[in-house]
């Protein structure tokens, strides 16, 4: 196999431009719908008393769930020797570091006081799994940072094996951890489950590869940079095993609730009477996001079409935020169970189903924070060399024959 | 000079003198009376102690059906709710409430209950292992508040919560009490009426629930068996709201 050679992209055409300033204009709409939300308080949004996290949370908690899955393909060439995977390595560091950067930059910016993110990071209560997981990002900044560092410096590269190795440990941590957000609240019906923590893991895998592998797909083809098939089928394979992978917990979820008759109720509610939180279940999250994606991956007529997997990477993310919006809102939606087997009513909306209508305030910011992402990379990849010459198949795979 | 206007004069100097006297003597005993007041009065360290928890028994079977003095009451001494709050761009949804009656009625038998329902003050409490600031906690005496200076808004207490007890604060707020600030952006919650409690008064909700002669709701020291709650827990029992969490409650119920 060739030395891969890096080379950043031109980055000077008109459409360039138009993409960054198309992203900037996203960012500048979530930056004014925050100030709108934190000038004269949340009540401009659907959040209430009631339904506490809203929108932005369920882009917040996707893009950084994506963001430790998108490291996949660096910790495959660095972990597991993959040595196919390694031209890509540091495109999929500098993605699983943007994404998160979006990601918590709508978390903070929907806090109630986001003027005092200083406490946040001085005062810790170390029970909490959230203070935790700031010490968790932070650490993903700075670990995956010095993997990044020690593939683009050529005189580090010996490195990059430890650094990769610890960036695979911390991310497993840190979606344990995000997991754990929800499987740590035992009040809830929809939370409180062990399963929560693992089966984030596999939904960053999936998540995160879906949006890699569109960026891959669409930077070689805007640059008209080859890229080969050896190279595609590969991560589209992946995809493949993942979103299976997502599927079999989200069925082992539902399954081991149902066996319970303590969960009968909720579960009533997310798979069959809950409105638009079982749609966005079965038309969302498995139909779009699942069977009509593993369709078109493993198709003959399909799977190698790269518009074709576009699409199925495209369809998993919106299958995925429909999964985060049914785990997130729908949880929520549910009422708590105060009193079992009794009708409970009160001023507060005790025992009744609370409904959310998002904004248009919270959902800009929310795709505020993808258009962060995307920025960064898109920024990066002009002025660091993070991607590959070519990833042709002759390029990538020493054994590749034509 | 007559000797009656004299005379007049000396009466006049005498009261003067007197009068004086007694200023000078107040004076003087006055910063001391203060002082001793002071020296007697519990010391800040003394207020909140380990040796006691506090905690509420509410009977629901004394609980009047549609009463609701109790909210009301704590609406009046916290500043939230009620005709005059200045909470109003906030939906109902939206708007913070401290205290709530509950109806629930039994699917089987149809039997109606009535309880009023705020922060069950848990020994363990989700909200305060939840916060990641440490906004959220729990004085020694079993109260469980939020610290707003701390408190950055990521509403994960409300989350936590099983009671649902906790608001957020969605807009600016005016005309609040000194000792229950409320601010934009943080949670909050029933304090128990800790301000209150220091100056060794029942809680306002408990205090109007008496007034009104229904006296559903009983407050005191868990940890002194001598305390009215404790005996009647001991007498009669009290359960938990969700029990089964295993959170010990400082808030109990009977007849539920």
């Amino acid at each position: 196999m060739k030395k891969p050679v890096f080379k950043q992209i031109d980055g000077n055409s008109s459409s360039y431009l138009m993409l960054l300033a198309l992203l900037g204009s996203f960012i500048v709409a979530a930056l004014g719908a925050t100030f709108y939300m934190e000038h004269g308080g949340h009540y401009v949004t659907g959040m209430s008393n009631q339904i506490v996290w809203g929108m932005p949370h369920v882009f917040a908690v996707f893009l950084i769930v994506a963001a430790s899955g998108a490291l996949n393909v660096a910790s495959i060439s660095s972990v597991f020797g993959k040595t196919a995977y390694k031209p890509l390595a540091p495109l999929s560091t500098l993605v699983a570091l943007a994404l998160l950067a979006g990601g918590l930059m709508i978390l903070v910016l929907d806090l109630g006081r986001p003027d005092r993110l200083i406490v946040a990071m001085t005062k810790y209560n170390f029970k909490s799994i959230f203070a935790w997981n700031m010490i968790l990002y932070n650490g993903f900044f700075a670990i995956v940072g010095i993997y990044m560092w020690t593939m683009l410096q050529r005189n580090l590269n010996q490195y990059s094996k430890i650094a990769g190795f610890s960036a695979f440990i911390w991310r497993l941590m840190l979606t344990t951890g995000t997991g754990s957000i929800f499987g740590f609240l035992v009040a809830r019906q929809a939370y409180d489950a062990a399963i929560m923590a693992p089966m984030f893991i596999v939904m960053s895998f999936s998540f995160g590869l879906a949006i890699f592998l569109l960026i891959v797909i669409a930077t070689y083809k805007w640059t008209n940079r080859p890229l080969g098939d050896a190279t595609f089928k590969r991560l589209k394979n992946l995809l493949g095993v993942f979103v299976a992978g997502v599927l079999y917990f989200v069925i082992a979820q539902h399954l081991t609730n149902l066996y319970a008759t303590e969960h009968h109720g909720v579960e009533a509610f997310i798979l069959r009477d809950g409105g638009i939180y079982t749609q966005l279940f079965w038309f969302g999250q498995i139909i779009l996001g699942s069977l009509i994606p593993l369709a078109i991956i493993y198709h003959p007529a399909t799977g190698n079409s790269r518009s074709a997997i576009s699409i199925a990477s495209l369809f998993i993310i919106l299958g995925g935020l429909a999964q985060m919006y049914v785990i997130i809102i729908g949880g929520q939606a549910y009422p708590l169970e105060l009193f079992p087997g009794k009708e409970v009513t009160s001023s507060f909306y005790d025992g009744i189903v609370n409904s959310y209508y998002p904004t248009l305030a919270e959902t800009l910011l929310g795709i505020g924070g993808i258009a962060v992402s995307l920025f960064i990379v898109a920024f990066a990849v002009k002025v660091l060399r993070f991607l590959p010459e070519s990833l042709a198949d002759e390029a990538v795979d020493p054994h590749h024959s034509k | 000079m007559s000797p009656n206007q004299s005379e007049k004069n000396t009466d006049q100097y005498r009261r003067k003198f007197l009068a004086q006297s007694a200023a000078v003597a107040g004076l003087t005993i006055a910063p001391g009376i203060i002082l001793n007041q002071v020296a007697h009065a519990k010391s800040d360290s003394d207020k909140v102690s380990a040796n006691n928890r506090w905690g509420m028994l509410i009977d629901t079977n004394k609980c009047a059906k549609g009463c609701t003095d109790c909210v009301t009451a704590c609406q009046t001494e916290n500043g939230w709710g009620g005709a005059n709050s200045t909470e109003t761009h906030s939906n109902k949804e939206q708007q913070a409430q401290w205290i709530r009656k509950v109806t629930i009625t039994d699917k089987q038998t149809g039997h109606v209950q009535s309880l009023p329902l705020m922060c069950q003050h848990c020994e363990t409490a989700p909200c305060v292992d939840v916060c990641p600031t440490g906004a959220s906690m729990k004085r020694e005496d079993g109260i469980v508040l939020v610290d707003k200076h701390i408190c950055i808004g990521c509403r994960y207490c409300m989350m936590a919560c099983p009671y649902k007890a906790r608001s957020f604060v969605h807009e600016k707020l005016e005309f609040q009490k000194n000792h229950a600030p409320r601010g934009i952006g943080t949670v909050e919650s029933c304090t128990m009426c800790t301000h209150r409690v220091d100056k060794g008064q029942n809680p306002a909700c408990v205090e109007a629930c008496s007034t009104k002669n229904h006296n559903a709701m009983i407050f005191g020291d868990l940890k002194d068996a001598n305390s009215a709650i404790s005996i009647e827990l001991k007498k009669h029992g009290g359960e938990q709201i969700r029990a089964d969490l295993g959170l010990n409650t400082g808030v109990r119920y009977q007849n539920l």
